[in-house]
């Protein structure tokens, strides 16, 4: 296990590279998710204030 | 729906329709995500754990599992976001507008991606962090274009205006990509002391080929169901008025 | 309509008379956008005198070591350059747009890119001819000399135009926003790319004892191709903006 965090000496230069990128591909659905949920609500706030 | 006044001239399904769009999308977003999260798990182990050890690099060339993927994707969804901009433009087709923009903001995240991943596999391989060869900075430049859309279409108001105006800019983008590289590559070339590129890549075997392309795909597939899930986003929150959006709150509040 | 100092209709410039062809609406407006600039002579000699301080200043943030400076001379040159004549471009259309004047451009049956060229010809004559002008003297503060001032020069007389071009398209996308001018700079700078690589890379050539031709045709390539597609952008544009 810890040759594959050392990878050679070479780890600190790799996992920051996966890591930063795998932060920013979890970081994006979850916002457009939330964009989405913020959508619906005020949709259905306008809705609600239509009838 | 006025959809039937202005079609394509090419039978576009009726995805052009926000709400078919939005119904169709959903649906497959799952798929989409799985077939990712598959592909990412067997290119990574294939790329950690079977592709061999590169003689010269050492560990650090694995970076390339991650950085090759996301700069072709970078410059894909540039292409991809102008070309649907300008449908949307030219055929007044709302929905290829919304997905234009619902692409810009991925497609800046892979070039980030690519730079930041370009910069680490840079410093154990050549010594810098920021190497000025060609390819690496017609990405910069590339994130310039990427941002540029995305400041002026948010500081517009009108979603029409734009609409349109980004999808002029992104024309504009598109056209002078070509020429951006190859004077990039001009400048790079002419001067001595840039014997540095990108293009030294270890020499790739089969695993490493194999690696590198389930990556891509999985990469594929994220961007998909990203910018498929923002523009249900933006969908909705362009159409809020509209019927099929006020069908998507009902049975919510039917629940509750 | 009364002739303000802010604006002068160019109706005004053109009455209507019989049997003699009225002078065009672009050479008109060209014509306008002269006479103000000349009106206000201290607004309009504001990128010359930003391209004479930046340039002036940025040695101050490097070294005075002459052999330094000549090397990184050109191209810093070029970049004030850029930046000073990409100053003034939000109020190109600005002004046009709060009193009335382009909705008047829009309307009339004058070709729209014709007008957009004008009004591009305006700010290079503006803005970008008198950088060009200047350009040798600032040069010298960098050590440049004799056929390398020359070949400056050159190239920021071919590529200032292209400057024009561009940042009008810039100016047309973003006619009316708010911080225009910092979003005009974001638009165009990365677009203008080549014409830095060209310009200052023909200077650079002289410098290694070759010749700048391939640099400054490059550059003239690149203007023909923005006088041949960018008015019809621009038009474009202004028709984005004002719909």
């Amino acid at each position: 296990m810890s040759t594959l965090i050392e990878l050679g000496g070479y780890g600190r230069y790799v996992w920051p590279a996966y890591g930063l990128t795998l932060a920013l591909m979890l970081a994006e659905p979850w916002l457009a998710r939330r964009r989405l949920a913020r959508a619906l609500a005020r949709a259905r706030t306008l809705e609600a204030l239509d009838r | 729906m006025n959809t039937v006044a202005l079609r394509p001239p090419w039978r576009l399904f009726s995805l052009s329709a926000p709400a078919h769009f939005y119904r169709a999308t959903e649906a497959v977003s799952p798929l989409l995500w799985a077939t990712c999260l598959v592909l990412a798990a067997v290119g990574l182990w294939m790329g950690f754990v079977v592709a061999p050890t590169d003689a010269t690099q050492g560990e650090a060339y694995r970076i390339i599992f991650i950085h090759v993927p996301a700069a072709w994707l970078s410059m894909v969804l540039y292409l991809a976001m102008a070309f649907w901009a300008v449908l949307g433009w030219a055929w007044k087709v709302r929905m290829a507008s919304m997905l234009a923009r619902a692409i810009a903001p991925t497609g800046a995240l892979f070039t980030v991606v690519a730079l930041w991943t370009g910069a680490l596999w840079g410093k154990p391989t050549w010594g810098t962090y920021w190497v000025w060869d060609a390819r690496l900075t017609s990405e910069l430049i590339l994130l310039f274009l990427y941002l540029g859309y995305l400041a002026l279409v948010e500081s517009i108001d009108e979603p029409r205006r734009g609409d349109q105006a980004g999808a002029l800019l992104a024309l504009v983008g598109a056209i002078n990509v070509p020429v951006i590289y190859f004077s990039v590559k001009w400048w790079n070339t002419l001067h001595q002391g840039a014997t540095v590129s990108m293009n030294a890549a270890p020499k790739m075997a089969g695993t490493m080929l194999t690696a590198m392309l389930l990556m891509t795909l999985a990469c594929w597939a994220y961007a998909f169901a990203v910018v498929f899930a923002r523009a249900r986003a933006i969908a909705v929150e362009r159409e809020a008025e509209h019927q099929w959006v006020a069908a998507l709150t009902r049975p919510m509040e039917k629940s509750a | 309509m009364s002739r303000s100092v802010t604006s002068a209709a160019p109706a005004d410039a053109c009455p209507p008379s019989k049997g003699v062809p009225a002078r065009s609406l672009s050479a008109a407006l060209l014509q306008r956008d002269l006479r103000l600039m000349l009106r206000r002579r201290g607004e309009a000699a504001l990128p010359l005198g930003f391209f004479l301080v930046v340039a002036g200043l940025q040695p101050l943030g490097i070294s005075p070591e002459a052999q330094l400076l000549r090397q990184i001379g050109p191209g810093l040159l070029w970049v004030a350059a850029l930046l000073a004549a990409l100053l003034p471009l939000p109020a190109l259309f600005a002004l046009d747009h709060a009193d009335g004047t382009l909705e008047q451009m829009l309307l009339s049956e004058e070709p729209l890119w014709q007008l957009a060229l004008a009004k591009a010809a305006a700010h290079w004559l503006g803005s970008g001819a008198p950088l060009v002008l200047l350009s040798p003297l600032l040069g010298l503060l960098y050590g440049l000399e004799g056929e390398e001032l020359l070949v400056l020069a050159l190239g920021l007389l071919i590529g200032t135009p292209v400057l024009s071009l561009i940042g009008a398209l810039g100016a047309a996308l973003t006619t009316g926003l708010r911080s225009a001018g910092a979003l005009i700079l974001l638009l165009v700078l990365p677009l203008l790319a080549p014409v830095l690589i060209f310009g200052a890379g023909a200077v650079l050539a002289v410098q290694a004892g070759q010749s700048a031709a391939p640099h400054l045709s490059l550059l003239g390539a690149e203007l023909i191709l923005a006088a041949v597609a960018t008015p019809f952008l621009i038009a474009q544009a202004l028709r984005i903006s004002l719909e």
